[in-house]
């Protein structure tokens, strides 16, 4: 039903409308609505047959919800940020153990220093775990992912993480047309576990593998995953089939191909920020210049082929994204280095929208006119001035004190910019 | 706490065999003979696996999990810490467990335990029962928090702790379970304080009663019949449920294998590890010694205390963990009524004393 509705509110009912049967949920902005709907929904009777468990940690969440996927029930959990650090462990567990979790990952930066607002450095530190990893963009494909999400994990026996932007998204009230249950129980067949906790059929499940079959084993979450990649764009048809719009895929191109040709410049990014870059885009597209958006909706698996088929042909990639690797730079950009490996496209990351920090049309704006002079890796609306001070500060020696702190007191008390 | 409880639940029962307290269980009336001793017994943990000879975890765990499946009636399934437990039961692909049997952590059993039992409730599967397990490291230490969620929950799982006080699997390094005094890799017999540090360590059943889940208890594998017993007891219980069991670990303690039977009843029978058993936060009933010994007889079995001994005694840290001993035995009224106890400590003083003096 099409209602207006936040983010959150909108993700905790189409997981309600998924049945599961296990929720586990530890609090941590900006994923508290989520959580706090389903703890109301569950305790009004609105999802049969689901247990729903206030945990000490997340670390605890994800392991409740090992237990409960490896019993046979539909487990969901969901977190951000230092939540999602804390259950690492039990994160690499449950894709080890080919456990079908779906969580819901509200991205929020990683401290120190400590910052509640959206980035992506959370969910990408996570890239590795072997979680599927998709992206929304809106809050209607937050909602429907996580109906996918349910498909997705229990025809592969893996755990997907679905990533929406924190407050972009989760906190943001737009119209959704919220996944029912009706629609949800004629498309998502019931969880039918590969493996099971079963007294009547005992099973070893967890069971310590050595060198001699190790790599096999790991091996085979990687073939897993390239699965993945054939079944996303099948599964996401279904769905476009079935509830009659579309969500999810591997890669979602906008304005790349116009008047049969391709673009000479594309912006790649992960998100609710390609609605940020659609706009800038459609407007310099009226001045004439040629520039196109391409999204990644599953970052992991990573669809080499398809980015590769999108993008071949194109002078320039600029890659803009919330989040880096300290001590190399863009993380998408990495991935996307590979996939257009002996293409000649010149490759550009832009690290942005860090902790919070708006991505503006003016800032995109700014930084696509000096699209013909970007460095390889570049800050958007980086204070240099502010980084410069700290730098002679911490170079001339001694006791400097914290970097956040001195930056904090270089600004002055905390205000808006207008945008 | 009182120094009045009552006697644990089949204290009644008394066996006199010469030099053991050994449980003769051709001796009893069918009904109350051993799970052990039914050749029907489930086997959970059968023959073949990788355990260390006298290993008293393999021992209190193939105890504890056959009883857990026969109250059961064989709807059990286990969610196990990482730990020697799990690793010598489990390399794959062979495994020992005759049960459903998930390994996830070190430090989450609990709280994969209670996601099991979650999705139990969830499915309407009211008769599968949930045991979770694993060693001091994986319980009182790194386990800890996830332990505490599951007892304030009162989720329905009964955790059994198999204790050897370290951690052994990776090569006897000290846990929050460590007695005072002892020696490990991590606390070694060296220095002017030779051991593990006094002060410090947790007890563990004691936290658990604090919790008021349903039911607490201690039990030893000197007395495998009481084990037995309490977790039947533990399992006629809904909700979270705690065993904690002294096992003694040959390989970390540096006693001998023949012997974990001997230094597991020389703890409780010092006072060290008192037995007993708790409901809703109140104990209900103690082990009382029924031969009291003094510390010395249980440390000196034991190579890890070997320091106090040689090259000369240390009669302050001896002197130290004695009265750790008497404190139990005063908190938890281990000794009863007998007088005639006393004398008999009395006697072994002399005996020892004369020992060392020859």
């Amino acid at each position: 039903m099409r209602q207006q509705i936040e983010g959150s509110q909108a993700v905790a009912q189409a997981v309600a409308a998924c049945r599961p049967q296990v929720i586990c949920a530890y609090p941590i902005s900006p994923q508290t609505h989520i959580v706090e709907t389903l703890s109301r929904l569950t305790k009004a009777g609105e999802v049969p047959g689901c247990e729903f468990m206030n945990v000490e940690s997340e670390f605890a969440a994800m392991s409740v919800a090992i237990g409960a996927s490896a019993a046979g029930a539909r487990a969901y959990t969901a977190t951000a940020s230092q939540g999602l650090l804390f259950m690492v462990e039990a994160v690499y567990n449950a894709s080890g153990l080919g456990l079908p979790i779906v969580m819901t990952v509200a991205n929020r930066a990683i401290g120190a220093p400590i910052n509640i607002w959206n980035d992506h450095s959370d969910a990408m530190s996570q890239r590795d775990s072997g979680w599927l990893q998709l992206y929304a963009e809106t809050n209607q494909e937050a909602a429907d992912l996580h109906v996918i999400a349910y498909r997705l994990a229990e025809e592969l026996s893996l755990p997907v993480m679905v990533c929406m932007d924190g407050f972009i998204l989760t906190h943001a009230v737009e119209e959704v047309d919220v996944p029912e249950r009706d629609q949800v129980d004629a498309w998502l067949p019931p969880y039918a576990p590969r493996q099971v906790l079963d007294p009547d059929d005992a099973a070893s499940i967890g069971a310590m593998v050595g060198p001699e079959a190790f790599t096999e084993v790991r091996y085979l979450a990687h073939a897993r995953q390239m699965q993945a990649l054939e079944l996303i764009p099948q599964v996401c048809d279904s769905f476009q089939q079935h509830f009659g719009r579309e969500a999810g895929g591997l890669v979602r191109p906008y304005r790349i191909d116009e008047d049969g040709q391709r673009a000479e410049t594309v912006v790649v990014a992960l998100g609710s920020v390609l609605g940020t870059i659609k706009d800038v885009v459609d407007a310099r597209r009226e001045q004439g210049e040629s520039i196109g958006v391409l999204g990644i909706q599953s970052f992991r698996p990573f669809p080499m082929e398809a980015v590769r088929s999108a993008l071949d042909g194109v002078r320039r990639v600029i890659v803009v994204e919330k989040a880096f690797s300290v001590g190399i730079g863009g993380i998408v950009a990495s991935n996307l280095r590979m996939a257009l490996d002996h293409l000649d496209i010149e490759l550009r990351t832009v690290v942005a929208g860090l902790g919070g920090r708006p991505i503006t049309t003016r800032s995109l704006h700014a930084l696509f006119d000096r699209r013909d002079s970007l460095e390889p890796l570049e800050f958007l609306d980086l204070d240099r001035e502010l980084v410069d001070r700290e730098l002679e500060r911490h170079a001339a020696g001694g006791r400097t004190g914290g970097a956040a702190e001195n930056l904090l007191k270089d600004l002055g008390s905390v205000r808006s910019t207008p945008h | 706490m009182t120094q009045t409880h009552e006697s644990a639940a089949h204290d009644h029962l008394k066996f006199y065999q010469v030099g053991s307290f050994a449980i003769g269980n051709r001796l009893l009336p069918l009904e109350v003979r051993s799970v052990q001793a039914d050749p029907e017994r489930n086997n959970a943990i059968t023959s073949g696996h990788r355990a260390c000879q006298g290993c008293g975890e393999a021992l209190g765990a193939r105890y504890a999990v056959d009883a857990a499946f026969r109250a059961a009636q064989g709807k059990l399934v286990a969610v196990n810490a990482t730990g020697c437990l799990e690793v010598f039961s489990t390399p794959y692909p062979e495994t020992s467990w005759r049960i459903a049997w998930l390994h996830s952590l070190f430090g989450n059993a609990p709280a994969v335990a209670s996601g099991v039992a979650a999705a139990y409730k969830a499915m309407g599967r009211d008769d599968i029962r949930v045991l979770g397990q694993g060693g001091d490291g994986g319980t009182v230490d790194i386990g800890f928090g996830a332990l505490s969620g599951m007892f304030e929950r009162n989720d329905d799982v009964l955790y059994v702790c198999y204790d050897n006080e370290g951690y052994m699997n990776t090569g006897v390094q000290r846990s929050g379970a460590t007695p005072p005094a002892a020696r490990t890799m991590t606390t070694q017999a060296v220095g002017e304080a030779p051991g593990n540090p006094f002060g410090m360590g947790k007890d563990v059943p004691r936290i658990a009663m604090a919790h008021e889940i349903p039911y607490v208890a201690t039990a030893t594998v000197a007395d495998l019949h009481d084990l037995e017993a309490k977790v039947t007891r533990a399992m006629e219980f809904r909700g979270a449920r705690y065993i904690h069991v002294l096992v003694p670990c040959p390989l970390g303690w540096g006693s001998s294998s023949h012997d974990t039977i001997k230094v597991a009843r020389a703890a409780t029978q010092s006072g060290l590890f008192p037995v007993f058993e708790a409901e809703r936060g109140d104990v209900t009933a103690v082990s009382r010694i029924r031969k009291r010994v003094p510390v010395e007889d249980y440390l000196r079995l034991q190579k890890r205390f070997a320091h106090l001994f040689t090259p000369e005694r240390d009669e302050e840290v001896l002197a130290k963990l004695q009265a750790r001993a008497d404190r139990n035995i005063a908190r938890y009224g281990l000794l009863g009524p007998d007088g005639d106890i006393e004398e008999g400590i009395a006697a072994r003083r002399d005996e020892l004393e004369g020992e060392g003096a020859q």
